[in-house]
């Protein structure tokens, strides 16, 4: 390699000058991320370059799916059956849980004398599956082979069986990214299913953790505790789990140091569920429901969630917790709108710009 | 030895940095990725010190670009990156072609130390601050891999007689 070939450039007529050429392209990328960062401006632009580098994802992927087809297709006799019987057991379980689920439901309807409008509950979902490719090992950002012409929106919320995933960031013409709810950037208000404490549940940047920054010392939540989505900010549907708690510890002045672990399998599905839900309205006076609406201080997004409160969720404990801030009147009702109140306060807005901006503050409220 | 035609070596160098690119996004296993070695970038330096007729600066910028879309990450950052430490390349060129591979390795880290520091510095303005010791480790482990992708270049341009 040590050679001085033809191909070394001659000391005179370098063809065009270096510096120039330089600082020219450096000045367009500055240019663009600033484009791209600060006005959105050139989507356009990365929808074209999206489609040119589209057959190289699938390239990419190709070898994994095609393994996975393989093996699928030559699985032998007895492991089908084995998975047969385990479906059918697991689907007539499902079935039993879900003539409960029926009667229940309409029965928490009449209770809560809701409007259909606040259910927000999955109304039409779309499998994508996983591109196996890798994007930043620092984010946790997975690519699904639906796009912009499935209907696939920025926000959309994204499912898998056992729990929420993500939501989508970035939407190309046959791909969308999505940002998983372990990502650093990402947060997500939640709700206990046992004590209705509602709090955000930030990403770590670790798959298997979530963290609770903002739940007072004297919130109840317990260990072993099921986080479901509160449906706050109308991004994701109410009521589907998200994470259960695994660690509390009540050692700090204001805060408790609370981690939770997400329920579904981040590191292990093939296939999520884009859903479609219609989300709560976004701003409605928060005449009715008060006592909530106070205690977590968002007024935009108040009466829904108030009213999308889990069912199991014991009707008195949301009522009891306002009374907590009351007898303490130092930390949680300033302390709690407070610092979530950077994160969620784009969430109302189930608009195509709320991901973008949820992404931003969330590492500055975790902080 | 004769070098082979200016066409065949264009074609060596796009195709080489599109494997690259290639192999930025190929699934690894969790403990392997973040060691990811860049290799467009490695191809890149090394076609600058072989052939820096070939590759200018306007490929190393194009190239980032791409890697900007592969990665989903804000377009231009890859893209500032690898003209970067492409300019500082073409620069260095005729010292570097003189040195022997120990040396050179040296330099290639210190390149990539350059590059890494814009990706991580752009993440920073960009919100995506990501400060742990782990993601300086491409660092070391390209600069380990560059006697290797010599080694390969080397066989690949070199014409088989």
């Amino acid at each position: 390699m040590v050679e001085l070939s033809h191909d070394s450039r001659p000391i005179i007529g370098r063809g065009p000058p270096l510096t120039a050429y330089f600082l020219a392209l450096a000045a367009s990328s500055i240019g663009l991320m600033v484009a791209d960062q600060r006005y959105h401006q050139i989507d356009q632009v990365r929808a074209w370059l999206s489609a040119v580098v589209h057959p190289v994802q699938r390239a990419v992927d190709f070898p994994f799916r095609a393994t996975h087809w393989v093996t699928s297709s030559f699985a032998d006799r007895g492991r089908l059956r084995q998975q047969n019987l385990e479906l059918t057991a697991r689907l007539r379980l499902a079935n039993l849980q879900l003539q409960r689920f029926a009667a229940l439901e309409e029965e928490n309807l009449r209770l809560r004398d809701m409007r259909a409008k606040t259910v927000g509950i999955a109304e039409k979902v779309l499998v994508a599956t996983i591109l196996n490719v890798d994007l930043d090992p620092f984010r946790h950002r997975v690519l699904l082979d639906k796009g912009a012409v499935d209907g696939v929106f920025r926000g959309q919320a994204v499912l898998d069986g056992e729990g929420i995933f993500g939501q989508v960031t970035k939407v190309n013409a046959a791909t969308s990214e999505v940002i998983l709810i372990t990502d650093v950037e990402h947060a997500i208000p939640v709700q206990s299913n046992r004590s209705g404490v509602r709090t955000i549940a930030v990403g770590t940047g670790d798959l298997n953790k979530l963290s609770l920054p903002f739940v007072t010392v004297e919130s109840d939540l317990e260990s072993g505790d099921l986080l479901l989505s509160s449906g706050m900010g109308g991004v994701f549907p109410a009521g589907y789990p998200v994470a259960q708690v695994t660690k509390v510890k009540r050692s700090g002045s204001t805060f408790a140091t609370v981690e939770a672990r997400p329920t579904a399998g981040l590191d292990r599905a093939r296939d999520v569920l884009l859903v479609w839900f219609t989300p709560p309205p976004p701003s409605e006076p928060a005449t009715a429901v008060a006592p909530d609406g106070t205690v977590d201080g968002k007024p935009a997004a108040t009466s829904p969630a108030a009213s999308t409160t889990p069912g199991a969720g014991p009707a008195s404990r949301p009522a009891a917790t306002p009374a907590a801030p009351g007898a303490t009147p130092a930390s949680r009702p300033a302390a709690t709108p407070a610092a979530p109140g950077a994160t969620p306060a784009s969430r109302p807005a189930p608009t195509p710009a709320a991901p973008a901006r949820t992404a931003e503050p969330a590492p500055a409220g975790g902080e | 030895m004769r070098q082979q035609s200016t066409f065949v070596r264009r074609l060596l160098y796009w195709t080489s940095m599109a494997a690259g690119l290639v192999l930025a996004i190929v699934p690894l296993p969790t403990w392997l990725d973040p060691v990811r070695p860049d290799l467009a970038l490695l191809a890149m330096i090394y076609f600058i010190l072989t052939s820096p007729r070939i590759a200018g600066l306007g490929y190393a910028w194009l190239s980032g670009l791409f890697l900007d879309v592969l990665r989903g990450m804000v377009l231009g950052q890859h893209a500032l990156g690898f003209l970067l430490v492409g300019y500082v390349t073409h620069k260095l060129q005729l010292r570097m072609r003189m040195f022997p591979i120990l040396q050179q390795a040296a330099i290639v880290l210190l390149l990539l130390a350059v590059y890494h520091f814009v990706i991580f510095w752009i993440d920073g303005l960009t919100g995506h601050g990501y400060t742990a010791w782990i993601r300086w480790l491409p660092v070391l482990s390209g600069a380990l891999l560059w006697p290797l992708v010599v080694a390969v270049g080397d066989s690949l341009t070199r014409r088989s007689s």
